[in-house]
Protein backbone atom coordinates (compact mmCIF):
# COMPACT_ATOMS: atom_id res chain seq x y z
CA UNK A 1 0.00 0.00 0.00
CA UNK A 2 1.46 3.05 -1.16
CA UNK A 3 -0.71 6.60 -0.56
CA UNK A 4 0.86 9.88 -1.82
CA UNK A 5 0.11 12.80 0.51
CA UNK A 6 -0.31 16.63 -1.16
CA UNK A 7 1.26 18.95 1.24
CA UNK A 8 1.15 22.61 1.40
CA UNK A 9 4.21 25.03 2.53
CA UNK A 10 2.81 28.51 3.06
CA UNK A 11 3.51 31.32 5.23
CA UNK A 12 2.09 31.37 8.76
CA UNK A 13 -1.79 32.24 8.89
CA UNK A 14 -1.31 33.80 11.98
CA UNK A 15 1.75 36.74 9.58
CA UNK A 16 -0.21 35.82 5.85
CA UNK A 17 2.13 38.76 4.46
CA UNK A 18 0.29 40.62 1.90
CA UNK A 19 0.03 40.70 -2.02
CA UNK A 20 2.64 42.58 -4.03
CA UNK A 21 0.88 45.49 -5.83
CA UNK A 22 3.13 45.55 -8.81
CA UNK A 23 4.23 41.84 -9.58
CA UNK A 24 0.35 40.25 -8.13
CA UNK A 25 2.41 37.92 -6.43
CA UNK A 26 2.34 36.77 -2.69
CA UNK A 27 4.94 38.22 -0.63
CA UNK A 28 6.78 35.23 0.30
CA UNK A 29 9.40 36.66 2.63
CA UNK A 30 8.60 34.71 5.16
CA UNK A 31 9.26 31.38 6.96
CA UNK A 32 6.79 28.09 5.34
CA UNK A 33 5.25 26.16 7.01
CA UNK A 34 2.86 23.24 6.76
CA UNK A 35 -0.54 24.11 6.40
CA UNK A 36 -2.27 22.40 8.87
CA UNK A 37 -5.04 21.55 7.17
CA UNK A 38 -2.55 18.80 5.35
CA UNK A 39 -1.33 17.77 8.31
CA UNK A 40 -4.46 15.88 8.33
CA UNK A 41 -4.10 14.19 5.46
CA UNK A 42 -0.18 13.42 6.32
CA UNK A 43 -1.83 11.54 9.85
CA UNK A 44 -4.86 10.13 7.73
CA UNK A 45 -2.30 8.50 5.17
CA UNK A 46 0.04 7.34 8.38
CA UNK A 47 -3.19 5.46 9.62
CA UNK A 48 -3.63 3.62 6.35
CA UNK A 49 -0.53 1.84 5.73
CA UNK A 50 0.17 0.57 8.87
CA UNK A 51 3.39 -0.78 9.44
CA UNK A 52 4.82 -2.16 5.81
CA UNK A 53 3.05 1.08 3.87
CA UNK A 54 4.47 3.73 2.19
CA UNK A 55 3.75 7.53 2.85
CA UNK A 56 4.89 9.69 0.11
CA UNK A 57 4.24 13.45 0.00
CA UNK A 58 4.24 15.63 -3.04
CA UNK A 59 4.70 19.62 -2.92
CA UNK A 60 5.22 22.41 -5.07
CA UNK A 61 7.02 25.06 -3.58
CA UNK A 62 8.95 28.25 -4.07
CA UNK A 63 13.43 27.52 -4.39
CA UNK A 64 12.49 24.05 -2.99
CA UNK A 65 11.85 25.08 0.67
CA UNK A 66 11.23 22.15 2.84
CA UNK A 67 10.78 23.51 6.35
CA UNK A 68 6.90 22.37 6.61
CA UNK A 69 7.98 19.61 4.67
CA UNK A 70 10.53 18.41 7.22
CA UNK A 71 7.50 18.79 9.51
CA UNK A 72 5.34 16.25 7.87
CA UNK A 73 8.52 13.50 6.99
CA UNK A 74 9.25 13.89 11.20
CA UNK A 75 5.65 13.08 11.94
CA UNK A 76 6.26 9.94 10.27
CA UNK A 77 6.41 10.37 6.15
CA UNK A 78 8.52 7.77 4.32
CA UNK A 79 9.96 10.61 1.65
CA UNK A 80 9.05 13.31 -0.38
CA UNK A 81 8.62 14.94 -4.02
CA UNK A 82 9.40 18.53 -4.03
CA UNK A 83 8.97 20.18 -6.93
CA UNK A 84 10.34 23.67 -7.13
CA UNK A 85 11.04 26.14 -10.70
CA UNK A 86 11.22 29.87 -11.14
CA UNK A 87 8.86 29.35 -13.91
CA UNK A 88 6.09 28.44 -11.42
CA UNK A 89 5.80 32.19 -10.10
CA UNK A 90 2.24 32.85 -10.45
CA UNK A 91 0.98 29.40 -10.81
CA UNK A 92 -3.09 29.36 -10.23
CA UNK A 93 -4.75 25.85 -9.18
CA UNK A 94 -5.19 24.54 -12.49
CA UNK A 95 -1.24 24.38 -13.18
CA UNK A 96 -0.61 23.80 -10.02
CA UNK A 97 -3.12 20.59 -10.21
CA UNK A 98 -1.17 19.28 -13.54
CA UNK A 99 2.49 19.80 -11.68
CA UNK A 100 1.16 17.87 -8.40
CA UNK A 101 -0.25 15.21 -10.87
CA UNK A 102 2.73 14.90 -12.69
CA UNK A 103 4.65 14.30 -9.70
CA UNK A 104 2.11 11.64 -8.50
CA UNK A 105 2.19 9.57 -11.88
CA UNK A 106 5.98 8.99 -10.82
CA UNK A 107 4.88 7.31 -7.72
CA UNK A 108 2.06 5.18 -8.81
CA UNK A 109 0.05 5.75 -5.41
CA UNK A 110 -2.92 3.33 -4.43
CA UNK A 111 -4.22 6.08 -2.76
CA UNK A 112 -3.69 10.03 -3.21
CA UNK A 113 -4.68 12.63 -0.27
CA UNK A 114 -5.23 15.72 -0.36
CA UNK A 115 -6.76 18.41 2.00
CA UNK A 116 -9.82 19.94 1.01
CA UNK A 117 -8.33 23.52 0.42
CA UNK A 118 -5.17 25.27 1.00
CA UNK A 119 -5.63 27.46 4.17
CA UNK A 120 -3.74 30.56 1.95
CA UNK A 121 -5.18 29.91 -1.16
CA UNK A 122 -8.45 28.09 -0.67
CA UNK A 123 -9.85 27.73 -4.24
CA UNK A 124 -10.68 23.73 -3.15
CA UNK A 125 -10.64 22.74 -6.40
CA UNK A 126 -6.82 21.20 -6.90
CA UNK A 127 -7.84 17.61 -5.43
CA UNK A 128 -10.56 17.47 -7.87
CA UNK A 129 -8.49 18.99 -11.01
CA UNK A 130 -5.64 16.41 -9.86
CA UNK A 131 -8.20 12.91 -9.76
CA UNK A 132 -9.55 14.14 -13.21
CA UNK A 133 -5.85 14.77 -14.71
CA UNK A 134 -4.80 11.23 -13.05
CA UNK A 135 -8.25 9.71 -14.83
CA UNK A 136 -8.95 8.71 -11.06
CA UNK A 137 -12.18 8.25 -9.33
CA UNK A 138 -12.43 10.81 -6.55
CA UNK A 139 -14.37 11.08 -3.21
CA UNK A 140 -13.95 14.86 -1.70
CA UNK A 141 -14.93 16.05 1.94
CA UNK A 142 -13.97 12.75 3.48
CA UNK A 143 -14.76 12.80 7.16
CA UNK A 144 -14.43 9.12 7.41
CA UNK A 145 -11.53 6.98 5.27
CA UNK A 146 -11.59 3.41 5.42
CA UNK A 147 -9.37 0.57 2.89
CA UNK A 148 -10.49 -2.53 2.41
CA UNK A 149 -10.35 -5.53 -0.65
CA UNK A 150 -8.84 -3.15 -2.88
CA UNK A 151 -11.51 -0.03 -2.41
CA UNK A 152 -11.77 2.95 0.15
CA UNK A 153 -14.81 3.93 1.50
CA UNK A 154 -15.52 6.88 2.95
CA UNK A 155 -18.18 9.12 4.96
CA UNK A 156 -18.62 11.94 2.52
CA UNK A 157 -20.07 15.72 3.84
CA UNK A 158 -23.15 16.53 2.09
CA UNK A 159 -25.36 19.74 2.91
CA UNK A 160 -27.90 17.41 4.54
CA UNK A 161 -25.34 15.17 6.21
CA UNK A 162 -22.50 12.54 4.59
CA UNK A 163 -23.35 9.61 2.44
CA UNK A 164 -21.15 6.54 2.52
CA UNK A 165 -19.22 6.20 -0.71
CA UNK A 166 -17.17 3.45 -1.43
CA UNK A 167 -14.70 3.20 -5.09
CA UNK A 168 -12.20 1.08 -6.22
CA UNK A 169 -8.33 1.85 -5.86
CA UNK A 170 -6.35 3.77 -6.85
CA UNK A 171 -8.68 6.35 -5.87
CA UNK A 172 -8.02 10.16 -4.72
CA UNK A 173 -9.79 11.46 -1.31
CA UNK A 174 -9.64 15.11 0.22
CA UNK A 175 -10.24 14.90 3.97
CA UNK A 176 -11.73 17.60 6.02
CA UNK A 177 -10.25 19.16 9.21
CA UNK A 178 -10.89 17.88 12.48
CA UNK A 179 -10.36 13.76 10.90
CA UNK A 180 -7.87 12.43 12.73
CA UNK A 181 -6.03 13.74 15.30
CA UNK A 182 -2.52 14.76 14.06
CA UNK A 183 0.40 13.32 15.74
CA UNK A 184 3.30 15.62 16.91
CA UNK A 185 6.52 15.12 15.82
CA UNK A 186 8.40 13.03 18.05
CA UNK A 187 12.79 13.84 18.69
CA UNK A 188 13.10 10.77 17.24
CA UNK A 189 11.17 11.61 14.07
CA UNK A 190 12.77 15.03 14.06
CA UNK A 191 16.16 13.49 13.68
CA UNK A 192 15.19 10.69 11.37
CA UNK A 193 13.14 13.10 9.11
CA UNK A 194 16.96 14.41 8.12
CA UNK A 195 18.23 11.81 6.04
CA UNK A 196 14.91 10.68 4.53
CA UNK A 197 15.05 10.82 0.68
CA UNK A 198 13.68 14.27 -0.97
CA UNK A 199 13.41 14.01 -4.66
CA UNK A 200 13.90 17.88 -6.01
CA UNK A 201 12.44 17.94 -9.57
CA UNK A 202 11.81 20.92 -12.07
CA UNK A 203 9.14 21.18 -14.74
CA UNK A 204 10.79 19.41 -17.16
CA UNK A 205 11.64 16.56 -14.99
CA UNK A 206 7.95 16.41 -15.11
CA UNK A 207 7.65 16.99 -18.99
CA UNK A 208 5.63 20.10 -18.40
CA UNK A 209 6.27 22.69 -20.72
CA UNK A 210 6.48 26.47 -18.81
CA UNK A 211 3.61 27.89 -20.93
CA UNK A 212 0.79 25.87 -19.21
CA UNK A 213 2.14 26.94 -15.95
CA UNK A 214 3.08 30.46 -14.63
CA UNK A 215 0.96 33.99 -14.86
CA UNK A 216 0.80 32.94 -18.68
CA UNK A 217 -0.51 29.45 -18.19
CA UNK A 218 -3.33 30.74 -16.05
CA UNK A 219 -5.82 32.40 -18.52
CA UNK A 220 -6.61 35.19 -16.40
CA UNK A 221 -5.63 37.95 -15.11
CA UNK A 222 -5.92 40.67 -12.29
CA UNK A 223 -8.16 43.23 -12.96
CA UNK A 224 -7.40 45.28 -9.83
CA UNK A 225 -6.46 45.27 -5.97
CA UNK A 226 -8.44 47.23 -3.68
CA UNK A 227 -9.27 47.53 0.03
CA UNK A 228 -12.40 46.00 0.59
CA UNK A 229 -15.04 48.55 2.47
CA UNK A 230 -14.51 48.45 6.35
CA UNK A 231 -17.21 47.33 8.70
CA UNK A 232 -16.85 49.66 11.38
CA UNK A 233 -16.64 48.89 15.54
CA UNK A 234 -20.05 49.67 17.30
CA UNK A 235 -20.24 49.65 20.99
CA UNK A 236 -18.30 47.83 23.62
CA UNK A 237 -18.10 47.39 26.84
CA UNK A 238 -17.65 45.60 29.85
CA UNK A 239 -19.39 43.08 31.50
CA UNK A 240 -19.87 43.84 34.75
CA UNK A 241 -22.80 41.11 35.50
CA UNK A 242 -25.38 42.98 33.10
CA UNK A 243 -23.72 41.64 29.41
CA UNK A 244 -26.63 40.07 29.24
CA UNK A 245 -29.06 42.17 29.25
CA UNK A 246 -27.34 44.16 26.90
CA UNK A 247 -27.65 41.82 24.51
CA UNK A 248 -31.17 41.13 25.34
CA UNK A 249 -31.89 44.75 24.49
CA UNK A 250 -29.79 45.03 21.76
CA UNK A 251 -31.65 41.57 20.29
CA UNK A 252 -34.84 43.68 21.36
CA UNK A 253 -33.83 46.59 19.02
CA UNK A 254 -33.46 44.09 16.59
CA UNK A 255 -36.90 42.67 16.81
CA UNK A 256 -35.22 39.12 16.73
CA UNK A 257 -36.96 38.70 20.52
CA UNK B 1 -23.14 38.55 -23.43
CA UNK B 2 -24.62 35.20 -24.91
CA UNK B 3 -25.56 32.64 -22.84
CA UNK B 4 -24.83 31.26 -19.15
CA UNK B 5 -24.91 28.13 -17.58
CA UNK B 6 -25.58 28.05 -13.90
CA UNK B 7 -25.17 24.80 -12.25
CA UNK B 8 -28.45 24.02 -10.78
CA UNK B 9 -28.72 21.81 -7.53
CA UNK B 10 -31.55 20.46 -6.59
CA UNK B 11 -33.48 17.66 -4.42
CA UNK B 12 -36.94 15.85 -5.14
CA UNK B 13 -37.26 18.93 -7.11
CA UNK B 14 -36.54 21.23 -5.30
CA UNK B 15 -34.09 23.96 -5.93
CA UNK B 16 -31.01 24.75 -3.55
CA UNK B 17 -30.88 28.75 -2.73
CA UNK B 18 -27.39 28.87 -3.73
CA UNK B 19 -28.70 28.25 -7.31
CA UNK B 20 -31.61 30.77 -6.91
CA UNK B 21 -29.22 33.29 -6.44
CA UNK B 22 -26.94 32.43 -8.86
CA UNK B 23 -30.12 32.62 -11.80
CA UNK B 24 -30.86 35.96 -10.14
CA UNK B 25 -27.25 37.33 -11.02
CA UNK B 26 -27.31 35.47 -14.74
CA UNK B 27 -30.81 36.73 -15.99
CA UNK B 28 -28.87 40.06 -15.72
CA UNK B 29 -25.88 39.36 -17.90
CA UNK B 30 -27.21 36.80 -20.12
CA UNK B 31 -29.51 34.08 -21.84
CA UNK B 32 -29.93 31.55 -18.77
CA UNK B 33 -29.47 28.08 -18.78
CA UNK B 34 -29.72 25.49 -16.14
CA UNK B 35 -27.42 22.73 -16.23
CA UNK B 36 -28.46 19.77 -14.05
CA UNK B 37 -28.18 16.06 -12.90
CA UNK B 38 -30.41 14.20 -11.01
CA UNK B 39 -33.96 12.30 -11.73
CA UNK B 40 -36.02 14.93 -10.91
CA UNK B 41 -35.45 17.86 -14.16
CA UNK B 42 -38.87 17.99 -15.12
CA UNK B 43 -40.01 18.75 -11.32
CA UNK B 44 -37.16 21.72 -11.24
CA UNK B 45 -38.24 22.95 -14.05
CA UNK B 46 -41.41 25.16 -13.08
CA UNK B 47 -38.98 26.71 -10.18
CA UNK B 48 -35.95 27.05 -12.78
CA UNK B 49 -38.04 28.52 -15.00
CA UNK B 50 -39.75 31.32 -12.59
CA UNK B 51 -36.29 32.48 -11.71
CA UNK B 52 -35.13 33.16 -15.04
CA UNK B 53 -33.86 29.99 -17.06
CA UNK B 54 -35.17 29.01 -20.41
CA UNK B 55 -33.97 25.60 -20.93
CA UNK B 56 -32.35 22.91 -18.46
CA UNK B 57 -30.05 20.75 -19.44
CA UNK B 58 -30.15 17.45 -17.88
CA UNK B 59 -27.66 14.73 -17.62
CA UNK B 60 -30.33 13.03 -15.95
CA UNK B 61 -30.22 10.40 -12.93
CA UNK B 62 -26.45 9.54 -11.82
CA UNK B 63 -27.25 5.75 -10.72
CA UNK B 64 -25.34 6.36 -7.22
CA UNK B 65 -22.37 8.11 -9.09
CA UNK B 66 -21.24 11.00 -7.66
CA UNK B 67 -22.09 14.28 -9.16
CA UNK B 68 -18.45 15.65 -10.20
CA UNK B 69 -17.08 13.44 -13.36
CA UNK B 70 -20.56 12.48 -14.72
CA UNK B 71 -21.80 16.24 -14.96
CA UNK B 72 -18.55 17.41 -16.15
CA UNK B 73 -18.34 15.27 -18.85
CA UNK B 74 -22.08 15.48 -19.76
CA UNK B 75 -21.05 19.68 -19.77
CA UNK B 76 -18.21 19.43 -21.81
CA UNK B 77 -20.08 17.07 -24.88
CA UNK B 78 -21.98 20.09 -25.20
CA UNK B 79 -19.89 23.09 -24.51
CA UNK B 80 -19.04 23.81 -28.17
CA UNK B 81 -22.42 23.67 -29.62
CA UNK B 82 -24.17 25.30 -26.42
CA UNK B 83 -21.68 27.52 -26.26
CA UNK B 84 -21.77 29.57 -22.58
CA UNK B 85 -19.67 33.05 -22.35
CA UNK B 86 -19.93 32.14 -18.48
CA UNK B 87 -20.35 29.04 -16.27
CA UNK B 88 -21.18 29.57 -12.83
CA UNK B 89 -20.95 27.33 -9.51
CA UNK B 90 -22.09 27.71 -6.15
CA UNK B 91 -19.41 26.81 -3.71
CA UNK B 92 -20.73 23.87 -2.60
CA UNK B 93 -19.68 19.93 -1.86
CA UNK B 94 -21.31 19.31 -5.77
CA UNK B 95 -20.21 22.58 -7.20
CA UNK B 96 -16.66 22.51 -6.47
CA UNK B 97 -16.37 18.76 -7.92
CA UNK B 98 -17.82 19.28 -10.85
CA UNK B 99 -16.10 23.03 -11.37
CA UNK B 100 -12.77 21.20 -10.96
CA UNK B 101 -13.62 18.57 -13.23
CA UNK B 102 -14.62 20.38 -15.78
CA UNK B 103 -11.95 22.98 -15.94
CA UNK B 104 -9.74 20.04 -16.68
CA UNK B 105 -12.03 19.13 -19.30
CA UNK B 106 -11.91 22.18 -20.98
CA UNK B 107 -8.43 23.37 -20.18
CA UNK B 108 -9.83 26.44 -18.67
CA UNK B 109 -9.42 28.07 -15.46
CA UNK B 110 -11.63 28.30 -12.58
CA UNK B 111 -12.45 32.15 -10.31
CA UNK B 112 -13.08 30.81 -7.06
CA UNK B 113 -14.72 32.15 -3.84
CA UNK B 114 -16.28 34.77 -5.93
CA UNK B 115 -18.73 37.16 -4.20
CA UNK B 116 -19.86 39.26 -7.39
CA UNK B 117 -19.70 39.56 -11.13
CA UNK B 118 -19.27 42.57 -13.18
CA UNK B 119 -20.30 42.61 -16.60
CA UNK B 120 -16.64 44.62 -18.19
CA UNK B 121 -17.12 43.92 -21.56
CA UNK B 122 -16.07 40.19 -20.46
CA UNK B 123 -17.35 38.81 -16.75
CA UNK B 124 -14.89 40.11 -14.21
CA UNK B 125 -15.03 37.86 -10.86
CA UNK B 126 -14.70 39.55 -7.33
CA UNK B 127 -12.66 37.62 -4.74
CA UNK B 128 -12.33 38.75 -1.17
CA UNK B 129 -8.61 38.04 0.07
CA UNK B 130 -6.52 38.22 3.31
CA UNK B 131 -9.72 38.10 5.85
CA UNK B 132 -11.78 39.95 3.18
CA UNK B 133 -9.67 43.21 3.90
CA UNK B 134 -8.87 43.28 0.24
CA UNK B 135 -11.05 42.83 -2.62
CA UNK B 136 -9.49 40.95 -5.80
CA UNK B 137 -10.75 41.39 -9.25
CA UNK B 138 -9.81 38.87 -12.04
CA UNK B 139 -10.85 38.27 -15.25
CA UNK B 140 -10.06 35.33 -17.78
CA UNK B 141 -8.12 36.02 -20.70
CA UNK B 142 -8.34 32.28 -22.57
CA UNK B 143 -11.16 32.91 -24.41
CA UNK B 144 -12.72 29.57 -23.23
CA UNK B 145 -16.03 30.02 -21.13
CA UNK B 146 -15.46 31.74 -17.44
CA UNK B 147 -15.99 29.40 -14.54
CA UNK B 148 -16.92 30.93 -11.58
CA UNK B 149 -17.42 29.44 -7.95
CA UNK B 150 -19.97 31.68 -6.21
CA UNK B 151 -19.93 31.75 -2.68
CA UNK B 152 -23.21 31.39 -1.14
CA UNK B 153 -25.31 34.76 -0.29
CA UNK B 154 -23.52 36.95 -2.69
CA UNK B 155 -26.98 37.55 -4.71
CA UNK B 156 -30.38 37.50 -3.06
CA UNK B 157 -32.61 34.76 -5.12
CA UNK B 158 -36.00 36.65 -6.50
CA UNK B 159 -38.45 34.94 -8.78
CA UNK B 160 -39.29 36.94 -11.81
CA UNK B 161 -42.75 34.56 -12.99
CA UNK B 162 -40.69 33.15 -15.94
CA UNK B 163 -42.37 30.38 -17.40
CA UNK B 164 -41.07 26.58 -16.98
CA UNK B 165 -37.96 25.64 -18.57
CA UNK B 166 -37.96 23.70 -21.36
CA UNK B 167 -35.95 20.83 -20.43
CA UNK B 168 -33.69 18.34 -22.67
CA UNK B 169 -31.61 15.74 -21.85
CA UNK B 170 -27.44 15.22 -22.48
CA UNK B 171 -25.68 12.20 -22.66
CA UNK B 172 -23.03 11.42 -19.86
CA UNK B 173 -19.80 10.01 -21.98
CA UNK B 174 -18.29 6.33 -20.83
CA UNK B 175 -16.56 7.68 -17.50
CA UNK B 176 -13.73 4.73 -17.77
CA UNK B 177 -12.41 4.78 -14.22
CA UNK B 178 -13.19 8.17 -13.13
CA UNK B 179 -16.75 7.45 -13.08
CA UNK B 180 -15.77 4.49 -9.98
CA UNK B 181 -16.93 6.51 -6.45
CA UNK B 182 -20.60 5.13 -5.98
CA UNK B 183 -22.79 6.04 -3.38
CA UNK B 184 -23.97 3.04 -0.82
CA UNK B 185 -26.23 4.88 1.48
CA UNK B 186 -27.21 8.15 2.45
CA UNK B 187 -27.67 9.71 5.75
CA UNK B 188 -29.81 12.78 7.42
CA UNK B 189 -28.51 14.35 10.14
CA UNK B 190 -32.10 15.53 11.64
CA UNK B 191 -31.23 19.41 12.92
CA UNK B 192 -34.20 21.05 14.11
CA UNK B 193 -33.22 24.41 12.86
CA UNK B 194 -32.24 25.97 10.17
CA UNK B 195 -29.21 25.64 7.96
CA UNK B 196 -26.28 26.96 8.71
CA UNK B 197 -25.81 29.30 5.99
CA UNK B 198 -29.36 30.25 5.37
CA UNK B 199 -30.02 30.87 8.71
CA UNK B 200 -30.93 34.52 10.03
CA UNK B 201 -29.80 34.22 13.42
CA UNK B 202 -26.16 32.31 13.74
CA UNK B 203 -24.55 31.40 17.11
CA UNK B 204 -20.86 30.75 16.89
CA UNK B 205 -18.56 29.33 19.00
CA UNK B 206 -14.77 29.49 19.73
CA UNK B 207 -11.47 28.24 21.57
CA UNK B 208 -12.74 30.53 24.53
CA UNK B 209 -15.61 28.11 25.43
CA UNK B 210 -12.50 26.21 26.90
CA UNK B 211 -13.54 22.66 26.36
CA UNK B 212 -16.02 20.39 23.58
CA UNK B 213 -18.24 19.85 26.57
CA UNK B 214 -19.28 23.57 26.66
CA UNK B 215 -20.46 23.86 23.11
CA UNK B 216 -23.68 22.94 24.02
CA UNK B 217 -24.06 26.69 25.60
CA UNK B 218 -23.59 27.88 21.89
CA UNK B 219 -25.93 24.97 20.38
CA UNK B 220 -28.53 25.95 23.44
CA UNK B 221 -28.82 29.81 22.45
CA UNK B 222 -28.73 28.57 18.97
CA UNK B 223 -32.04 26.99 19.62
CA UNK B 224 -33.52 29.50 21.70
CA UNK B 225 -33.32 31.76 19.10
CA UNK B 226 -34.63 30.13 16.47
CA UNK B 227 -30.91 30.38 14.77
CA UNK B 228 -28.08 27.54 13.54
CA UNK B 229 -25.16 27.10 15.12
CA UNK B 230 -21.41 27.49 13.94
CA UNK B 231 -18.15 27.61 14.98
CA UNK B 232 -14.70 28.94 14.07
CA UNK B 233 -11.96 26.25 12.52
CA UNK B 234 -9.86 26.07 16.08
CA UNK B 235 -12.42 24.29 17.60
CA UNK B 236 -13.36 21.99 14.22
CA UNK B 237 -9.69 21.37 13.95
CA UNK B 238 -9.63 20.16 17.53
CA UNK B 239 -12.22 17.76 17.37
CA UNK B 240 -15.19 19.32 19.06
CA UNK B 241 -17.64 19.61 16.38
CA UNK B 242 -17.49 18.70 12.30
CA UNK B 243 -16.54 20.88 9.58
CA UNK B 244 -19.83 21.37 8.43
CA UNK B 245 -20.25 23.71 11.81
CA UNK B 246 -17.13 26.06 10.21
CA UNK B 247 -17.84 29.67 9.29
CA UNK B 248 -14.85 31.36 8.03
CA UNK B 249 -12.45 31.54 4.45
CA UNK B 250 -12.62 27.83 4.95
CA UNK B 251 -15.87 25.89 5.42
CA UNK B 252 -18.86 27.89 5.19
CA UNK B 253 -19.83 32.00 4.21
CA UNK B 254 -22.82 32.96 6.40
CA UNK B 255 -24.92 36.35 6.13
CA UNK B 256 -27.20 36.30 8.77
CA UNK B 257 -29.44 39.01 10.53
CA UNK B 258 -27.62 38.60 13.59
CA UNK B 259 -24.42 37.05 14.16
CA UNK B 260 -23.09 35.89 17.59
CA UNK B 261 -19.58 35.04 18.19
CA UNK B 262 -18.97 33.35 21.72
CA UNK B 263 -15.49 33.09 22.91
CA UNK B 264 -14.54 33.78 19.22
CA UNK B 265 -11.43 36.60 19.09
CA UNK B 266 -11.79 36.70 15.47
CA UNK B 267 -9.06 35.38 13.42
CA UNK B 268 -8.76 36.52 9.18
CA UNK B 269 -9.62 32.96 8.46
CA UNK B 270 -13.37 33.42 10.58
CA UNK B 271 -13.75 36.99 9.88
CA UNK B 272 -13.85 36.59 6.15
CA UNK B 273 -17.11 33.83 6.53
CA UNK B 274 -19.11 36.58 8.83
CA UNK B 275 -18.41 40.11 8.13
CA UNK B 276 -21.41 40.55 5.90
CA UNK B 277 -23.49 39.48 8.55
CA UNK B 278 -26.36 42.14 8.89
CA UNK B 279 -25.65 42.71 12.80
CA UNK B 280 -22.62 41.31 14.55
CA UNK B 281 -22.81 40.65 18.39
CA UNK B 282 -19.11 39.31 19.88
CA UNK B 283 -18.53 37.97 23.75
CA UNK B 284 -14.87 37.60 24.61
CA UNK B 285 -12.82 38.20 27.54
CA UNK B 286 -10.24 39.66 25.54
CA UNK B 287 -10.61 43.50 24.80
CA UNK B 288 -7.93 43.19 22.65
CA UNK B 289 -9.51 40.82 20.22
CA UNK B 290 -9.79 41.82 16.88
CA UNK B 291 -13.65 40.54 16.26
CA UNK B 292 -14.93 43.70 18.56
CA UNK B 293 -13.41 46.00 15.64
CA UNK B 294 -16.22 44.44 13.85
CA UNK B 295 -18.72 44.04 16.35
CA UNK B 296 -22.21 46.53 16.06
CA UNK B 297 -22.45 45.24 20.32
CA UNK B 298 -19.11 43.85 21.91
CA UNK B 299 -19.19 42.53 25.26
CA UNK B 300 -15.90 42.29 27.37
CA UNK B 301 -16.16 39.34 29.43
CA UNK B 302 -16.61 35.32 30.15
CA UNK B 303 -18.61 33.45 27.78
CA UNK B 304 -19.26 30.85 30.41
CA UNK B 305 -21.10 33.55 32.49
CA UNK B 306 -22.55 35.34 29.87
CA UNK B 307 -24.27 32.65 27.65
CA UNK B 308 -25.49 31.05 30.82
CA UNK B 309 -26.73 34.39 32.02
CA UNK B 310 -28.38 34.69 28.53
CA UNK B 311 -30.03 31.77 28.58
CA UNK B 312 -31.82 31.33 32.11
CA UNK B 313 -32.86 35.20 30.99
CA UNK B 314 -34.65 33.70 27.74
CA UNK B 315 -36.75 31.31 29.78
CA UNK B 316 -38.10 33.88 31.32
Amino acid sequence: MKVAVCVKQIPDPADPGELDIETKTLKRDVKLILDESDSYGVEMALQLVGEDGEVVLVSMVPNNERNGLNNALAMGADSAVLVSDDALAGTDALGTAKVLAAAIRRIEPDLVLAATESSDGYTGTVPEQIAELLELPSVTFAKEVSIADGSVSVKRQTEEGYDEVSCPLPALVSVTAGVVEPRYPSFKGIMAAKSKPVEELTISDLGIDSSQVGWSGGGQEIVSIEPAPEREAGEVIEDEGDGHERIIAFLEELKVI
Amino acid sequence: MGTIWVHAETKDGQVSSITLELLAKARELGDVVAVHAGNDAEAAAAELGAHGASRVLTAGDLDGGLVGPALASAMAGVVDSEAPSAILFGTTYGGRDVAGRLSVKLDAPVITNVVDLIDDGGLVGVEPVFGGTTNVRTRFTSGKPGIFLVRPKSFTAESIDGGPAEVSEIPIPDLGNSGGAKITSQFVEESDGPKLDEAAIVVSGGRGLGEAEKYHLVEDLATKLGGAAGASRAIVDAGWVPYSYQVGQTGKVVKPDVYIAAGISGATQHMVGMKGSKTIIAINKDPEAPIFSIADLGIIGDVHKVLPALLEALEG
